[in-house]
């Protein structure tokens, strides 16, 4: 028997189908795992143990009654943008202080109805904005992978689902809840050598979950295998009369697909994602993958995707509008933080700019810009203009192609002291990302090789609106032929 | 005759538009579950939603679109199928989300018209520019304490309609009128209420005067009006602050004011410089609003009569202008009319509703809605007079007693007798008593004295306790001093 954390999902559900675990054991192994690993990692904020137990002793007598649900006693993180009944959700934000949700927000409600056990509540970049999980107020999270020649620089575990991935990554958690806005799920699963899903927006219900940036956002899993990926994500989806954007479809059969095979998929490889500085190894890895997927009986396809330039300014321009919009409400009059002044005016002045951090401020700022009177044509409808663009790229290329597989990120996994002077640098570690959150459409990252530091790379499949199947068989098929079996230093 | 202003300087025309404000009558709000019934405990009927809470999403409540359609269609407007909610950013304590939902760019409904008559029995044609759906704020609250200022959120997110005219107005009269109007019509609709001292309506009136044959010049809005009354007092008040603003050599400039009812002035609220950049854009978490053609018109299928198609058919039916004008005014009187009408003469049942019961409502101090007589009782009474039961005297005489209890007027005739009497040897036995006794009088008639027979009439009723036909009385009458 392996180690309970070292269990895939898949392998964890048969293990209690057949009793050689219990959903005790697993949530013990894990908290045992967190109380050793958490203090170095900083992955999780909240950790809800006593609950984790309760609710696994729970799941283990549902399963002695024949009655376990899809996910019965896996132990997951969740991501601390969903808001969790009765247990403190921060966003990883001082201006929520003391905010504990009436409240769970349908992903994690859906994950609970399933028997999942919530481990605790993971560390993430303030209000999901960011790529390194600096920005967040209760301090960074670490990568549990190191570089080769160099293992004492403390490495950034991407961001804004750094909690998610690092804790996946370094058996902190089976499976975790993450959201992506513009790569949030994509670049730290790729950072963490982990898989993770940004599925088509509108397949889980936003409702409960802290918005960045309401027409981008959606929430996904991260998990060490693609499988677990489908396992966790059929749980998580589903239509939500709660979310008026929520797409009233039935849930395909996510698992099923994953070994489907690509014989006959036409895969499209987008000349605009071969970036001008790209390193040498991604570009190697990237061929390696299309190699793969033609020798499984692929067709590659070279396709254009012209504006694809155009995305990563169309995503500073629209995210940031949504934001500064969608965190007004965090002003000190009904919950969270209050700082207290003369008058309304200096109550909102003091409370938001002691409860925001940095980078949140920056945006907001930005966001307030961008639709004011005067600029509103020039930037935010020049953006939404650009987006329909991009929209259209993607349409045209489906004519062609089944799948788009890109690089997931144009680096490793970078050193917390490195990209912090620019926030223009750290804003394009979403090239390959954020086109997939301005078109609506699924993304995944797969782990698929090692850099010469021994640091994981991720390639990255694209697919229609609602086809995450294609996605995940894909996907399923570059895991299987990457093999990728090395593990981070630091790990339970 | 134009409505004018006399200045120092000479004649001004005032030109005013209203931007009006109307509460949905609905069960629910705009974008969430929570109640909206009036006057209820503060902060008891409020969602996370209308609270502003972390990750709270607005579902569109189909029950308001519906209604902002049925008053599109009221006031003979476009409906747009496809519409769109944008956000209205502002800080303000009793804005929960930080943002109002509302229609900016993209308005549900459209242009349309509405004719109001005036009080000379003209009429005129207001245009309609827009109407949109939009959440309403809380309710902030600086007079409960010293030092706090206290927030009821029971009104945040409720449904508002907000219904632009155009600038087609020219006096205090005028813009009563219109106001008058689109009450009457929503009521008929049942989509808003119009208690506007419940702040179920409220105008924002954009006043501006110029000389005659001008331009426009610079208007200014005076906010939140709450009554019909408020408002024609508000736009004479404002247009003779901007004529001598104008006449002493000022420009007016264009600002946000306030009308101090108990000075009957407007104040300065706003000014332009400190307008808000309310950053405007469209509401990520609703898609467009697109509706079906045949869902739109199923609606107006549905439509109740309104109150003009409603006058047209009173004026049809032979009532005067001044009767149908009167019955049609609130729903619920020519509700009461039509009951009384069914099946009998309008215009004797339009002269009674409009006559002895509108005087005796008065007098009560009644209304239609707490009838002291129903409109069933009140068809019988006419059912009485037309076969000849009561005569147009008695008939009053049973409707008093009606006033004093509801009792059915056929119950009331029978317990007191009052029976008219039409049996004509009766009648004709008693006016030969009357005419044996005023021999003199009779011999004075047959020489000429005509004036003489209202006196044979009195004394023939008289002695027949008022029972007698009238019309048989006479009758009788001439024959016997024939």
């Amino acid at each position: 028997m392996m180690r309970p954390t070292d269990l895939t999902i898949a392998q964890a559900l048969d293990a209690l189908d057949r009793r050689e675990v219990s959903a005790v054991e697993l949530a013990t192994a894990f908290l045992d795992a967190i109380e050793r690993l958490n203090p170095r990692l900083n992955a999780y904020i909240t950790v809800t143990a006593e609950q984790a137990l309760e609710t696994a002793k729970a799941s283990d007598a549902r399963r002695a009654k024949g009655e376990a649900g899809k996910l019965d006693g896996i132990p997951l993180g969740i991501k601390d943008l969903f808001c969790t009944e009765g247990t403190r959700t921060t966003a990883g934000s001082n201006i929520l202080d003391g905010f504990v949700p009436p409240y769970e927000s349908t992903v994690s409600a859906n994950l609970k109805r399933d028997g999942a056990v919530f481990l605790g509540k993971l560390n993430l970049d303030e209000f999901a904005m960011g790529s390194s999980n600096q920005t967040s107020a209760f301090g960074p999270v670490e990568n549990p992978w190191s570089r080769a020649n160099d293992p004492a620089k403390r490495l950034v575990p991407g961001g804004s689902s750094g909690g998610s991935a690092a804790a996946v990554a370094a058996r902190l958690a089976m499976g975790a809840t993450a959201t992506d806005t513009g790569g949030s799920i994509r670049q730290p699963a790729a950072f963490c050598g982990i898989a993770g899903i940004k599925p088509t927006y509108g397949r889980c219900s936003r409702w409960g979950i802290v918005a960045f940036a309401s027409s981008l956002d959606q929430a996904g899993p991260v998990a060490r295998t693609v499988e677990d990926n489908a396992i966790l994500l059929a749980s998580m989806a589903g239509f939500d009369p709660r979310d008026s954007t929520s797409a009233d479809l039935p849930v395909p059969d996510f698992r099923a697909a994953v070994g489907r095979g690509v014989k006959g998929l036409r895969i499209g490889v987008p000349e605009e994602y071969r970036i001008p500085g790209m390193a040498p190894e991604i570009e190697a890895l990237w061929q390696q993958g299309l190699d793969w997927l033609r020798a499984e009986g692929a067709e590659i396809v070279p396709i254009s995707l012209p504006h694809t330039k155009y995305a990563l300014p169309t995503y500073y321009v629209v995210a940031p509008a949504e934001a500064s919009s969608n965190l007004a409400r965090y002003d000190g009059v009904r919950y969270g933080l209050r700082e207290d002044g003369r008058d309304l005016k200096d109550l909102y002045e003091r409370t938001r700019a002691r409860g925001f951090g940095a980078e949140v401020r920056r945006r907001v700022m930005i966001g307030t810009y961008v639709l004011s009177a005067g600029y509103y044509d020039a930037y935010y409808l020049k953006a939404q203009k650009v987006r329909a663009l991009i929209r259209r790229d993607f349409e045209q290329a489906w004519e062609k192609v089944d799948a788009i597989v890109t690089p997931a990120t144009p680096s490793a996994a970078f050193a917390m002291d490195e990209k912090q002077d620019d926030p223009v640098t750290m804003y394009l570690n979403d090239v390959f990302t954020v086109t997939a959150n301005l078109a609506g459409l699924p993304g995944l990252a797969v782990p698929a090789g090692l850099d010469a530091q021994g640091l994981p790379l991720g390639l990255q499949v694209i697919g229609r609106a609602f086809d995450e199947e294609t996605v995940f068989a894909v996907g399923g098929a570059i895991e299987r032929a990457a093999g990728f079996a090395a593990k981070p230093g630091i790990m339970a | 005759m134009t409505y004018t202003l006399e200045g120092t300087t000479g004649p001004w025309e005032v030109v005013i538009g209203l931007e009006v404000h109307a509460q949905v009558t609905s069960q629910a709000k705009l974008f969430s579950g929570a109640a909206t019934a009036f006057g209820a405990e503060p902060n008891s009927q409020v969602s996370f939603v209308d609270a502003g809470f972390p990750g709270m999403l607005p579902v569109i409540n189909a029950e308001c679109i519906a209604q902002a359609v049925r008053t599109g269609l009221g006031l003979n407007a476009e409906i747009h199928l496809w519409s769109r909610f944008d956000r209205k950013n502002y800080f303000y304590a009793d804005l929960p989300q930080g943002y109002q939902i509302s229609q900016y760019a993209h308005p549900i409904v459209g242009q349309g018209a509405v004719e109001v008559t005036l009080a000379d029995g003209s009429t005129k044609t207001i245009g309609i520019t827009r109407l949109h759906l939009e959440q309403d704020a809380g309710k902030s609250l600086h007079d409960q304490h010293p030092t706090k200022s206290y927030i009821d959120l029971n009104r945040s997110g409720v449904a508002l309609m907000e219904i632009v005219s155009e600038p087609d107005m020219r006096s205090p009269e005028e813009a009563g009128a219109y106001l008058a109007k689109l009450r009457q019509i929503m009521r008929y609709l049942g989509t808003c209420d119009g208690n506007m001292d419940e702040g179920s309506m409220r105008a924002d009136v954009n006043v501006s005067v110029r000389r005659a044959g001008e331009g426009y010049r610079t208007r200014c809005e005076v906010k939140n009006v709450n009554s019909i009354r408020f408002v024609m007092q508000a736009v004479e008040a404002e247009a003779r602050r901007q004529i001598e603003v104008w006449e002493s050599g000022g420009t007016v400039e264009q600002e946000t004011r306030l009308f101090d009812t108990a000075r009957g002035v407007t104040r300065s609220m706003r000014s332009k410089e400190d307008a808000h950049d309310y950053r405007y854009f469209p509401d990520p978490d609703l898609p467009p609003l697109v509706l079906e053609q045949g869902w739109v018109d199923q609606l107006k299928a549905g439509l109740p009569e309104l109150p003009d198609q409603r006058r047209a058919r009173y004026a049809a039916l032979g009532l005067s202008a001044y009767d149908a004008q009167v019955l049609t005014a609130e729903r619920e009187t020519a509700a009461f009319f039509e009951e009384v009408a069914h099946g009998r003469d309008a215009k004797a049942a339009a002269n009674w509703v409009t006559g002895d019961y509108f005087a005796a409502l008065n007098r009560l101090k009644r209304t239609v809605t707490d009838s002291p007589v129903s409109a069933k009782h009140l068809g019988e009474l006419l059912d009485l007079m037309a076969d000849g039961t009561l005569s147009g005297k008695l008939a009053k005489e049973v409707f008093e007693a009606m006033l004093e209890a509801d009792e059915a007027p056929g119950a009331i005739v029978e317990k007191r007798g009052l029976r008219q009497v039409t049996d004509s040897s009766a009648i004709e036995a008693v006016v030969d008593e009357v005419l044996a006794k005023n021999a003199d009088k009779v011999a004075d008639y047959r020489s000429g004295k005509d004036k003489l027979f209202g006196f044979f009439v009195g004394q023939t009723m008289k002695a027949m306790a008022g029972k007698g036909n009238p019309a048989l009385v006479n009758e009788v009458l001439k024959r016997r001093l024939a």
